[in-house]
């Protein structure tokens, strides 16, 4: 048995191989129970890069994802950085999913390689609340510059994937720096008593979260204040709902 | 003499050159005024003045009828050559003049251009200019009179005939003008540009002893000269809303730099900051001798009270970043989005600059808004049931999808004020989803009834999430 404190040096070790002491760091809680338990610090962690991509066709328009996108963005304080290469938002919809239009400044670059460097620029400033930017490519060097400028800052970075193709988002494998990847796909829409379209479902998959599991969860779409439900089926079924269903691909 | 005449005097007949009686006799009560070179040109300064301000760092009055400026390192901030020869044209016509343009590789090219080329604006690619000029007449070299008409007695009527002509008989006869000429139009000679400086032009300059040309130097002057055009604009109580940097090479070129700002600044920090983004389009050549900076635009800065943080958290300050990435995308390619009382969702939506005051508007929120909308709606074949069913289902890019919910429809009527054929036009949204959950907003063109409100084609407009 080795004592716990060779244990504690290592990990003094390592943290000074990393080489920066990290500042405290603050997570953006998610405010439902089931999600906030699997991510480590209980929430979304700030001054830190994520990623996020559609399922299925949303891996071209990026449709719901944008929409989880600008639901975390709703939720921190200050002004948002959206870079963009095609300029198809429809800014209604950001506002509807709690995303003032005030807040969001939005910017159009020639290629990802422009968006790129605006998007360490906005992480770098450390005034912003969130920085996004719709990329296709995410280089692993790319990312780490943008997770070291985002540790920096504070800044919440989210590199939106999106790809021009189906064959290209197969590039969603490759790793990077980020801190989290998670996919959002659409689901059919809760049922209605009544002909009509619920309030849409999504299937979020945290597929890569440093330092926790990866997980699923079927949720209901952001309200006008950011914040995703628990689908009102679920809220008071058994213990599925409380702890979501394990993934066995990561 | 007639010397210039506008176009219904052209229309009637009358031609620049022609005796003023003939004119006269020609039209009844043609109304004519004296000629004023002193007034013209003086008109012509000021119009040079203004384009300094608004569009490049280097701009010089070129008499008797035009203005000669160097694009170079500030058509960034217009989104391109084309784009900024486009606005220069229309912010023009906007006040009453008719203006020509041609971008080109030298001054004497795009002179030639702009007067002889068929279209009002028009741009040389790069190193093209010689096989665009020599297309034009001999007239556009900017040569006397008597030696074009001299020229023309020979034989010659285009430029490309007298590049074909050995150079030394011609120089020989007509003297060397003629060659001079036609090198400052192909580029083998240089002509420099002598800016138009105003009296109250807030300008810093450093001369060096040994020219410089490493960008970490290249910094550092910035920084010191940025400091010094601080102190200048304190004293005056204004705050810079364009910078122009102007590296003076050894051999007599100008490198121009131009930075614009959101709000008035006089932070010499961030002014170096945003000059230093852009030391790479600089080529220094041989080395640099003068470096000038200056205020082209400048406004009235007061000094403002900081927000105490005992009664609210001040908001952090992004007007730095936002400058800096304004000039490294251009202007137009930053901005906020901004509700309009329109029904329509593409005209929903207009663009604001991101320094703008906050609005608070937004949009009604009554129904969902999908979160990407195309800019062309994709035509779509559907199965459906007329006049105010959705569709069953739809062809979308070549896959066949299933309807299974579908709320709608929700109307939108033409907007008859803005043009006539949108008096009686109606689109019909329906917000649809496929058997995979998929959501989408589609439209018909037209109620399903009566043919005068649109095709009854549908049409795929937006994605929910």
């Amino acid at each position: 048995m080795r004592p716990p404190s060779a244990l504690e040096s290592l990990r003094v070790q390592v943290r000074q191989i990393e080489g920066r002491h990290r500042r405290a760091t603050t997570v953006l809680p998610f405010g439902l129970a089931a999600v906030d338990s699997r991510l480590p610090g209980g929430g979304l962690p700030c001054g830190a890069l994520h990623e996020v991509a559609g399922g299925g066709n949303g891996a071209l328009d990026a449709a719901a994802a944008a929409l989880f996108t600008a639901g975390i963005a709703a939720r921190t304080r200050g002004k948002v950085l959206w870079c963009v290469t095609r300029p198809d938002l429809f800014a209604p919809a950001l506002s509807q999913a709690g995303l003032k239009s005030d807040r969001v400044i939005y910017l159009e670059g020639g290629d990802d390689k422009t968006v790129l460097a605006c998007f360490e620029e906005g992480l770098r400033h450390g005034g912003l609340g969130a920085v996004v930017a719709e990329v296709a490519r995410l280089p692993m060097t790319a990312s780490r510059r943008l997770q070291l400028a985002a540790e920096g800052s504070g800044t919440i970075g989210i590199a939106l994937r999106r790809w021009r193709r189906q064959t290209e988002a197969s590039d969603f494998g490759q790793p990077t720096a980020a801190t989290s990847r998670w996919r959002v796909s659409a689901l059919p829409s809760t049922p209605l008593p009544v002909p009509g379209v619920g309030r849409p479902r999504w299937l979020i998959e945290l597929i890569r979260c440093r330092a926790g599991e990866s997980a699923d969860f079927e949720l209901e779409a952001c309200d006008d204040t950011g914040h995703l439900r628990l689908p009102a089926d679920l809220v008071h079924g058994p213990g599925q709902a409380e702890d979501g269903r394990r993934s066995a691909s990561a | 003499m007639v010397l210039a005449a506008d176009a219904a005097a052209q229309a009637a007949g009358l031609r620049v050159g022609m005796p003023a009686t003939k004119a006269q006799a020609l039209v009844q009560g043609l109304v004519i005024q004296d000629a004023d070179p002193a007034a013209d040109a003086e008109a012509l300064e000021r119009l040079a003045l203004w384009m300094l301000q608004r569009f490049a760092p280097i701009v010089a009055a070129d008499p008797p009828d035009g203005i000669v400026i160097d694009s170079t390192g500030a058509d960034h901030l217009h989104g391109g050559e084309a784009a900024m020869l486009v606005t220069l044209i229309d912010k023009l016509a906007g006040v009453g003049l008719r203006a020509r343009a041609a971008i080109a590789d030298t001054w004497g090219g795009a002179h030639a251009l702009a007067r002889f080329s068929a279209r009002p604006a028009y741009i040389s690619d790069l190193g093209k200019a010689a096989a665009d000029v020599s297309r034009l007449p001999i007239i556009a070299l900017r040569l006397a009179p008597d030696l074009v008409d001299s020229l023309r007695v020979l034989g010659f009527d285009r430029v490309g005939d007298l590049l074909a002509q050995p150079r030394a008989p011609l120089a020989l006869r007509f003297g060397p003008e003629l060659g001079r000429r036609l090198d400052q139009a192909l580029g083998r000679i240089a002509e420099p540009i002598e800016p138009i400086r105003p009296e109250a032009l807030i300008e810093v300059r450093r001369a060096f002893a040994e020219p410089i040309g490493a960008a970490e130097t290249i910094a550092r002057y910035i920084g010191k000269l940025a400091a010094k055009l601080c102190d200048a604009l304190e004293q005056k109580g204004l705050g810079a809303r364009r910078l122009d940097l102007i590296c003076h090479r050894v051999d007599n070129r100008a490198q121009a730099v131009r930075v614009g700002t959101g709000l008035p600044l006089r932070d010499a920090k961030r002014m170096t900051r945003l000059l230093s983004d852009k030391i790479e389009t600089i080529d220094p050549g041989f080395g640099i001798e003068i470096m000038t900076l200056t205020a082209t635009v400048a406004e009235p800065l007061a000094p403002k009270q900081a927000v105490s943080s005992l009664v609210e958290e001040p908001e952090p300050d992004v007007s730095g970043l936002i400058d800096l990435l304004a000039n490294r995308v251009g202007e137009q390619n930053l901005y906020r989005m901004a509700p309009v009382a329109s029904d329509v969702p593409e005209r929903s939506v207009r663009h604001i600059p991101a320094l703008a005051p906050e609005t608070g508007a937004e949009w009604p929120g009554h129904w969902p808004r999908p979160s990407r909308l195309f800019a062309h709606p994709e035509p779509i074949d559907t199965v459906a049931l007329l006049p105010d069913h959705p569709p069953a289902s739809f062809t979308w890019r070549g896959v066949r999808r299933r309807v299974k919910r579908a709320d709608g429809p929700e109307r939108v009527f033409g907007e008859w004020w803005r043009r006539d054929p949108e008096l009686a036009a109606v689109r019909d949204y329906f917000r649809i989803e496929d058997d995979a959950g998929e959501r989408y907003w589609v439209y018909r063109a037209g109620d399903g009834e009566d043919p005068l409100t649109g095709s009854q084609r549908w049409f795929l407009h937006g994605i929910f999430g």
